[in-house]
């Protein structure tokens, strides 16, 4: 019986103790310390948040430079591919030019060869001439030294010319 | 571990090594070699009393004398209760009823000159400071200590990890809010959690401080039905306070109810109100008889030596070491109940407050 008669006093008591320890705690205790721990899930939470967005950001950076060297090497196999094509049209025009220059060159030079040719012979014709001239001079004025001889042959060219 | 069983077996046998004398030498008049009786010698040790029983060699009482506090008929009383001499003595016309029967243990009027109880008067108001309020007072310390400590390490260094004392207790601190207050109450437990912070702990650390088997343990608070009142009744009164509207609906006009339930007898809600009122009362009940069957039991098995030993000494020393071992590992578990019902009471609490704050967006549809 007396287990389940407890006194008025330590009720009394009890109620005063437990009260008062409520309100000291939810006073000075409780409010701070559930302040604390939720302000420091929250800013865990949130370290937590910036890693993953570090992370997602490292992706996307890895991602962006893989794509910025693809491209690059794209860039540059097109830029080879391109030297390589207008070296060997450089080398095609070059040879081409080279074959053009050459022929114009050998035309010339056969050119001027004809010329030179045609020169000398001209040259050479009036020398063949002059030497004719001069070689009938001779032979006329040793002819022509006796006195008969010049009208022979005054009286033959007349005839000749007449003959025309 | 072996030194930590060595101190607890010191400890008890301690306590108890002259309990039987004891028991026998309450009330002068008793003979000496008057049986031991381990019933008495329980309820001794488990019921409040107005003074600190330490240990009793031979005839000496080894006691803490506690301040004894009586208003009788609008007059205030305040004395010491060594005045009474355990129990032997009457003092300014109040004794200790030592009387097996109702009030055993409480301050009653004798009749002048006597130490006869003088039924026919009224009984003083009694707000002595009792061996059980010491304790709560003990607690009450104990807790402002830790947790000041504790609030303070928060203001300290916030935004780190925990040290010391605040690592052990932070575990509970959110075990209470992750796994109590938010899965029972739901959006609104903010506002309810110094109440159950405060609960737990109180009801955790007076639960351990009770299983010390020393001055200033050993008292048995959470084991006394006054102070398992308190704290239903705290419970009850927070739950009725913050009940919404449609918890108080629920309970006098319970939606989706048929009407002849409700009148001309309203059945249904006197059912709910039993309801509320039995929900605080089964909270006392549980943390009543869990923790005084634990010191009961922690009790009977030390009883046991001094049962065996008045058949023969060497009975009661061999019996002595079974005894202790199982006391030891009764204690043990005791730990653990301390826990589970500091959190039992918790939870349940936190189960009420739910109800009287959840909010019925659709009524009709819980019926």
């Amino acid at each position: 019986m007396e287990l389940v008669n407890p006194g008025i006093g330590l009720i009394f008591w009890m109620a005063l103790a437990f009260g008062l320890l409520l309100f000291i705690l939810g006073k000075f205790v409780w409010p701070p310390v559930l302040r604390a721990l939720h302000e420091r899930e929250k800013s865990i939470e949130l370290a937590l948040h910036e890693a993953d967005k570090a992370r997602e950001e490292m992706k996307q950076l890895i991602f962006s430079n893989e794509q910025l060297m693809r491209q690059a090497e794209e860039e540059r196999d097109a830029l080879i591919r391109d030297a390589r094509r207008v070296r060997e049209s450089l080398i095609e025009e070059a040879r081409q030019r080279a074959n053009d220059e050459a022929n114009r060159i050998i035309d010339n030079a056969r050119e001027r060869i004809h010329f030179e040719k045609m020169e000398a012979i001209t040259e050479l014709k009036n020398q063949i001439a002059h030497l004719s001239i001069e070689i009938a001079e001779k032979v006329l004025q040793k002819e022509l030294s006796q006195p008969g001889r010049q009208k022979e042959f005054v009286q033959k060219s007349i005839d000749e010319m007449n003959l025309n | 571990m072996k030194k930590g069983l060595l101190f607890i077996f010191l400890l008890l046998s301690g306590l108890f090594a002259y309990p039987a004398p004891a028991a026998a030498g309450t009330g002068s008049g008793e003979s000496h070699d008057e049986a031991f009786n381990a019933g008495h010698l329980i309820i001794d040790h488990i019921v409040d009393s107005h003074e600190w029983h330490i240990a009793t060699i031979g005839h000496t009482h080894i006691t803490i004398p506690l301040p004894v506090i009586l208003i009788d008929q609008g007059k205030l009383h305040v004395f010491s209760s060594s005045k009474f001499h355990h129990g032997h003595d009457a003092y300014k016309g109040f004794k200790i009823e030592t009387e097996r029967n109702a009030n055993k243990g409480k301050i009653v009027k004798v009749i002048p000159g006597t130490m006869q109880t003088d039924t026919s008067a009224s009984k003083p108001i009694d707000l002595s400071i009792t061996k059980n309020v010491v304790g709560i007072f003990v607690s009450f310390l104990v807790l402002l200590f830790i947790f000041f400590s504790v609030a303070k390490a928060y203001k300290r260094n916030p935004g780190h990890a925990p040290k010391g004392i605040q690592s052990v207790l932070e575990p509970l601190i959110l075990f209470i809010r992750d796994e109590v207050a938010k899965p029972s109450i739901g959006k609104h437990y903010e506002k309810f959690m110094p109440f159950l912070l405060t609960m737990f702990f109180f009801i955790f650390f007076t639960n351990l401080i009770g299983l010390i088997p020393v001055f200033p343990g050993g008292a048995n608070v959470t084991g006394n039905i006054g102070v398992t009142l308190v704290l239903a009744l705290f419970t009850f009164m927070m739950t009725s306070f913050s009940g919404n509207k449609s918890y108080w609906q629920h309970i006098f006009n319970a939606p989706g109810v048929p009407w002849w339930l409700k009148f001309p007898i309203p059945l249904f809600p006197i059912i709910e109100i039993i309801g509320v009122v039995v929900k605080p009362f089964v909270l006392m009940i549980r943390l009543f008889a869990n923790i005084t069957a634990g010191h009961i039991i922690v009790l009977g098995f030390i009883s046991l030596i001094f049962v065996f030993s008045q058949i023969s000494p060497m009975l009661g020393y061999g019996v002595s070491v079974v005894s202790v071992f199982f006391a030891i590992f009764i204690s043990v578990l005791e730990l653990l109940v301390a826990f589970i019902q500091a959190y039992v009471f918790t939870l349940l609490s936190a189960l009420y407050f739910g109800m009287a704050t959840e909010e019925h967006a659709h009524a009709e549809e819980h019926h």
